[in-house]
């Protein structure tokens, strides 16, 4: 069987491969070589070098983005994470109605980003509105609205991953962790958390990378407004492209360096969070 | 083993089959309906409409053709805002748009390379003057549609209530035809609103994205006409704002007395304005001809609907008009299919010259056109009544020059600008600034090779 399988994988890997070229690969290519030219549709594109990316270097809106992104993946991450835990703690103590909870909590997660930006935009806005504001009034309204919102969101999702690694931890640890005296503070520390490393590898790559993608929230939330103040590098990257004519290969550069960003970023996380990963 | 292998290979065949029967079936149905169109009637039209006001009737008027004639005309109305990123990603398709339209000389230069000649085209011969098409050396590139006229939106039931209070002191709409006296006229109002039973003299300065662009656009072009006027030029590489003085005045006069507090405009958008209006509880609304379709059937009969024009404190601007041109000009995409161009010229040239075209486009959307075929036709719309009345009695309209203001950007920076003025975050220089340094800046971003 193990040699049927070596033999025909490529067969069976086909189906998959065709339509990750298609949906992946090709677009993302042709997304790098966009980012070398002049154009106005994707489809006639003019080679000029490396001149989108030099016009990258002087934006001082991107550098700015750069930096509120990088503040608000901090805070979404540990926010999100923190409480998705302490949630998924709570609810595999067994209370009452947990299911009708981890239900509840998960559901945000359903909604569509553009409609829980609308949604969350007036409730705030509500709110606000007492004090004579608005979520745009400055860029720190909208960066506290934005962390409600993903936390919001997320925090269910989150939730759910971790209190499956809460129950695959085996109560026998457990139980020798009281035997031996134990308090329930220290068997958190030195024997829950330590076994559900994989989930919180899983949930800070989750958060770390919808953070830095944001988009449709922040589109929905702010539109970037005070002043381009609160645009995150998503909508950033978005209204380089439609913004100025003649700018749409500087916004494809945008998204490159975004990716490598990205990637970089996503690739550290995973190798710092996976060497405190412990073999059960 | 033999019977496992081929069971494995019938599944992966029919994984792969199923897969190109999903991409042979979708490319059949495309050819099929490209044969059928090609035996009855070639070719087929595909609009991407700009106006969202008028976006049913559009709809309408295809359907009436593709009935009459048996052509497939599509059209597709872009939100609100997002015509170029819309335009952009469909032009990249292979069924492309085939009519789009471009605002101006600024959005003919990013898309003359896709723009079909119209110079031999009938409807370009049913144009009454070169002054609505654009032009690009000896090409006629876009042909304007409609005419648009925009200017102070206001409701005269509640204006003469005033005019007739004892505390007024502009007796009559005749007074009123400079800023002082549109200063004065509103700060009344405003501090008498109890009494008018409104809520405010001008409705709610939205800067929302379905409203910002009545200031950072539309209110923006008399600062730029008058700076025009006195250069005697008809673009700019660099402003001097020279008239923003003006353009701060009006801005303060819209957001001291409105509905609601400065500090919320940035929630307000484009449907609390007419509704403020449209339910009589503010009295000025500076918007144009085309929000009538908006405004109508509340509570403001058609009758008690005027426009002023909108005076910012210029020397002699007792003989301003209305603000009246075109950004809506109709452009056919010369990389599409032969036939397709052809249909498309047809359907154009159908929609101004057809019974049925001429009344959609005069009496359902309400458009003045600059076309010859509709002298007939002059719109019931009381807007553009007033725009007449404006021009019979000889004052001169303001043009739209905002069709050369360098970038989308330019006008989301100053609508930054002046929302954080206006809220008190931002002060007056940064509106000057974003308004001269950021044109300049635009300019040669946009321009730059």
């Amino acid at each position: 069987m193990q040699k049927a399988i070596r033999k025909y994988f490529p067969i069976f890997v086909l189906p998959t491969m065709i339509a990750f070229t298609i949906g992946f690969l090709a677009p993302f290519l042709l997304g790098i070589w966009l980012s070398f030219c002049k154009f106005t549709t994707v489809t006639d594109a003019k080679f000029i070098g490396i001149g989108n990316y030099l016009k990258i270097l002087g934006d001082a809106e991107f550098i700015h983005s750069m930096w509120y992104t990088a503040l608000f993946t901090i805070v979404t991450v540990i926010v999100i994470n923190v409480l998705a835990f302490a949630v998924a703690l709570l609810l595999t103590k067994g209370i009452k109605g947990t299911n009708i909870f981890r239900t509840v909590f998960f559901m945000p997660n359903l909604i569509g980003g553009i409609v829980l930006g609308y949604i969350w935009k007036l409730l705030l806005d509500g709110i606000l509105a007492y004090f004579g504001r608005t979520l745009t009034y400055s860029e720190v309204y909208g960066f506290w609205g934005l962390v409600i919102l993903v936390c919001w969101q997320q925090i269910g999702y989150m939730m759910i991953i971790y209190i499956a690694g809460i129950q695959n931890v085996p109560g026998d640890l457990i139980e020798a962790a009281k035997i031996d005296g134990a308090t329930s503070r220290q068997i958190l520390r030195h024997v829950t958390i330590p076994m559900v490393m994989p989930s919180i590898t899983i949930c800070t790559f989750l958060t770390l990378t919808n953070s830095f993608k944001l988009f449709d929230q922040n589109l929905a939330l702010t539109n970037g407004a005070p002043s381009k103040m609160s645009e995150l590098l998503a909508l950033n990257i978005y209204n380089t492209f439609y913004g100025r004519a003649g700018w749409e290969g500087v916004g494809q550069a945008k998204a490159v360096v975004f990716f490598i960003m990205v990637g970089i970023i996503a690739l550290v996380q995973n190798k710092l969070t996976r060497s405190k990963e412990v073999q059960q | 083993m033999k019977k496992k292998r081929l069971i494995a290979l019938l599944l992966t065949a029919a994984m792969t089959g199923s897969l190109l029967a999903g991409c042979g079936s979708s490319g059949g149905d495309s050819g099929d309906s490209g044969s059928s169109g090609g035996s009855d009637a070639s070719g087929k039209v595909y609009y991407l409409n700009f106006k969202p006001e008028q976006a049913d009737q559009w709809v309408e008027l295809a359907k009436q053709y593709t009935d009459e004639t048996g052509i497939q005309v599509d059209v597709q109305t872009a939100a609100s805002g997002t015509y170029e990123s819309q335009l952009k990603s469909e032009m990249a398709k292979d069924e492309a748009p085939t009519l789009f339209q471009v605002n101006g000389p600024v959005g003919l230069a990013t898309w003359k390379d896709y723009c079909y000649d119209l110079s031999d085209s009938a409807v370009y011969k049913d144009v009454s003057s070169d002054d609505y098409v654009l032009k690009d050396g000896g090409q006629v590139l876009g042909i304007a549609y409609v005419i648009e006229t925009y200017g102070l939106i206001y409701n005269k039931a509640i204006l003469n209530d005033y005019f007739d209070a004892d505390y007024s002191t502009v007796k009559s709409i005749d007074d009123l035809n400079n800023f002082e006296a549109l200063k004065t006229v509103a700060e009344e109002i405003q501090e008498h609103k109890d009494d008018l039973g409104v809520q405010g003299a001008f409705t709610s300065a939205g800067m929302d994205s379905s409203s910002d662009w009545r200031f950072k656009t539309h209110l923006a072009n008399l600062p730029i006409y008058y700076e025009y006027k006195d250069e005697g030029i008809t673009s700019t590489d660099a402003i001097k704002g020279t008239y923003l003085d003006n353009y701060k005045q009006i801005w303060d006069l819209y957001l001291n007395n409105a509905t609601c507090d400065p500090s919320m405009i940035s929630s307000k958008t484009a449907e609390d304005a007419n509704a403020e209006f449209g339910l009589g509880e503010a009295v000025f609304y500076q918007n144009g001809t085309w929000a009538y379709n908006d405004v109508k059937d509340n509570e403001v009969a058609d009758e008690d609907m005027g426009m002023l024009p909108i005076y910012i404190g210029v020397e002699g601007e007792e003989e301003q008009g209305l603000c009246t041109g075109s950004e809506n000009y109709w452009c056919v995409n010369k990389n599409a299919s032969e036939e397709d161009i052809q249909a498309t010229l047809d359907f154009m040239q159908w929609v101004v010259e057809s019974d049925e075209g001429r009344d959609m486009l005069a009496n359902q959307m309400g458009f003045v056109t600059p076309f010859t075929t509709f002298s007939d036709y002059l719109p019931s719309n009381p807007l553009v009544q007033a725009n007449e009345e404006y021009t019979e009695a000889g004052k001169i309209p303001v043009s739209w020059n905002f069709t050369t203001m360098p970038s989308e950007n330019w006008k989301n920076n100053l609508g930054s600008a002046l929302l954080e003025y206006a809220q008190g975050t931002g002060d007056w220089n940064g509106v000057v600034t974003a308004f001269v340094d950021g044109w300049a800046e635009e300019y040669a971003a946009a321009n730059a090779e």
